[in-house]
């Protein structure tokens, strides 16, 4: 009965991977096979070709995406590393008149959705002459109160001694910040990493609306508008789909082991 | 008197360096936040296109009032309520149960883990159009329905079928990001508790019962409210699958994308914003309702 129990475990167990699995696979196997097996489910592996990567590379600006998204996605990233940080910092470790108010202002405003800011920002950008700009795409998001509520709870954990015995040895509060808070952060910092650069990476919302001329899209807005155009030719769009998504997956898949342990630290409870 | 001045010295430093360490944040959502919060609710109450400012006027509660009687707002509330409702406790559940299995003994846990957290770190436009792919009328999808001998509807052009293929993606692309969250509130509980248990007797299922659940209580409020936000400001989906109509006839239009055609496409940014905090008040009532729930146990 128990063996019986553990082998239903072990079907469910994957199976459910086979279904977070199974359309990555699909879709690269329909990203490699010539148009004239589109239509059949059979896989002839003599047949498999790179040529629609080729064709949408040359054909269409995924390049210039990849660029673009590659770009304001670090930008963002080490933005927000550094600027969550530094103010979660501040409001964890560093004593000035009016912390307790910004604190609650942080997580008021993880309340507010970005929506609600879609048309004035929209309308800022548009003022400063910032559409279709990388300088749109990426300073207004420099900053999340999300992530500095993540930094500042991780803040907290690290014990008060060591900052302590700094100050003695005459650090400023920037000298413990940088010298000796931040390189003990790295498993936080791992965690902020992935979390903005893969929303960053995958962004949709913000890249359609302050970009219009398909040299200034990003990834995902060009993936979606080359499938408005070509959707009959699945493996193109499968094959931009793939671009798309390998370079988030292989960078979870390298910094996992950081993961778990960047989220319990970084105290998500 | 001199280590009383440095003591202030030493105070109004320490305050100066505070400021300084905040000031980016603070710049940045005077400018992108909080300034175009109060923009937004100012427009709100006026006829507005940034495109033609000729129009431009007060019009009180007229916007507000108009969304009462708007079918489309009507239905895209219904949606997205129906997609949330749908979505969340299915998500949390089965994240639950992901992340149990993925802190058991099994043999490739890190195998599981990543394979089940994948999904999550791929971008909705790309899964958007797999599933599209995947579910189309000659997919793969109903070729192997046909092998049981069903016929398989034509999925997201379905006026029946689109909100719950939009549905079904959602809780296949973001149930990973719960699982994690579950796991390392999961790797909190002291082996303490559970050891004590085993010493009383307790069997496994009361173990989780008495144990885990009441221990999870935080991280399964905080994974609600998450869950929830999110699913309120549902969008790329519903817009990448219906090529921003939010079609077939309305079905799967969602607030935000209401918000995105009445605004960008539609020009009518005043009653676009009006919409928009009409989902904040909706996404902020929900967040106080939850911490009143779960009694403020995580902040």
């Amino acid at each position: 009965m128990k063996k019986v129990l553990r082998f239903l475990f072990y079907i469910l167990v994957v199976g459910y991977a086979v279904i977070t699995l199974g359309p990555f696979i699909w879709s690269i196997i329909t990203s490699l096979k010539p148009t004239s097996e589109l239509n059949t489910f059979a896989v002839n592996i003599k047949n498999l070709t790179l040529d629609n990567y080729k064709m949408i590379i040359i054909k269409f600006p995924f390049l210039r995406w990849i660029f673009n998204s590659a770009l304001v996605a670090v930008i963002v990233t080490f933005g927000n590393m550094l600027f969550n940080s530094m103010a979660g910092y501040a409001l964890a470790r560093v004593n000035f008149p009016g912390r307790n108010l910004l604190f609650m202002v942080v997580l008021a405003l993880m309340m507010v959705p970005g929506q609600v800011v879609m048309v004035p920002t929209y309308i800022i950008l548009s003022k400063l002459g910032w559409i279709n700009t990388y300088m749109g795409l990426t300073i207004p998001f420099l900053t999340s109160s999300f992530g500095i509520f993540l930094m500042r709870q991780f803040f907290l954990s690290i014990p008060r001694e060591l900052e302590e015995a700094a100050t003695i040895d005459g650090l400023t509060k920037f000298g413990i910040f940088f010298k000796i808070v931040l390189p003990l952060s790295k498993p936080a910092l791992a965690t902020q990493f992935i979390f903005m650069f893969t929303g960053n990476w995958n962004s949709f919302l913000w890249p359609s609306l302050l970009t219009s001329s398909d040299n200034m899209y990003t990834l995902p807005v060009g993936l979606n508008s080359f499938y408005g155009q070509y959707y009959q030719f699945w493996n193109q769009v499968m094959a931009g789909a793939i671009l798309l998504t390998l370079p988030t997956i292989l960078m979870f898949i390298i910094l996992q082991r950081y993961f778990v342990k960047g989220i319990s630290t970084t105290g998500l409870k | 008197m001199e280590a009383k001045m440095t003591m202030k010295k030493r105070y109004l430093y320490e305050a100066l360096s505070g400021y300084a360490f905040v000031l980016p944040f603070i710049i940045s959502i005077s400018i992108f936040l909080i300034g175009p919060l109060i923009y937004a609710f100012i427009i709100s109450f006026k006829e507005f296109s940034f495109l033609n400012p000729a129009i431009n006027k007060w019009v009180g509660f007229a916007n507000y009032i108009k969304l009462f009687s708007d079918p489309t707002f009507k239905k895209a509330l219904l949606n997205t309520t129906i997609y949330s409702i749908g979505v969340v406790p299915t998500q949390l559940i089965v994240a639950l149960i992901l992340a149990l299995v993925v802190n058991s003994d099994i043999k490739g846990k890190t195998f599981f883990r990543v394979a089940y957290y994948i999904p999550t770190v791929t971008s909705t436009v790309a899964v958007s159009v797999i599933f599209l792919y995947l579910f189309k009328a000659d997919g793969l999808i109903n070729a192997m329905l046909a092998k049981f001998a069903i016929q398989g509807p034509t999925w997201f052009n379905d006026v029946r079928f689109a909100l719950p293929s939009i549905m079904m993606m959602a809780i296949w692309s973001s149930v990973g990001n719960y699982m994690v969250i579950f796991l390392a509130g999961l790797q909190d509980i002291p082996t303490e508790l559970y050891e004590a248990a085993e010493v009383d007797g307790a069997n496994k299922f009361q173990r989780f019962l008495k144990i885990t659940l009441p221990m999870l209580r935080p991280i399964m409020f905080f994974n609600l409210v998450m869950s929830l936000i999110g699913t309120f400001q549902v969008f790329d989906q519903a817009y990448v699958v219906s090529q921003g109509t939010g079609g077939p006839l309305d079905a799967t239009m969602t607030v935000v994308l209401d918000i995105y055609r009445t605004g960008f496409r539609d020009f009518n940014m005043g009653y676009a914003s009006a919409m928009a905090f009409v989902l904040f008040v909706i996404i902020l009532i929900l967040t106080l309702i939850q911490r009143k729930l779960f009694k403020e146990e995580t902040y």
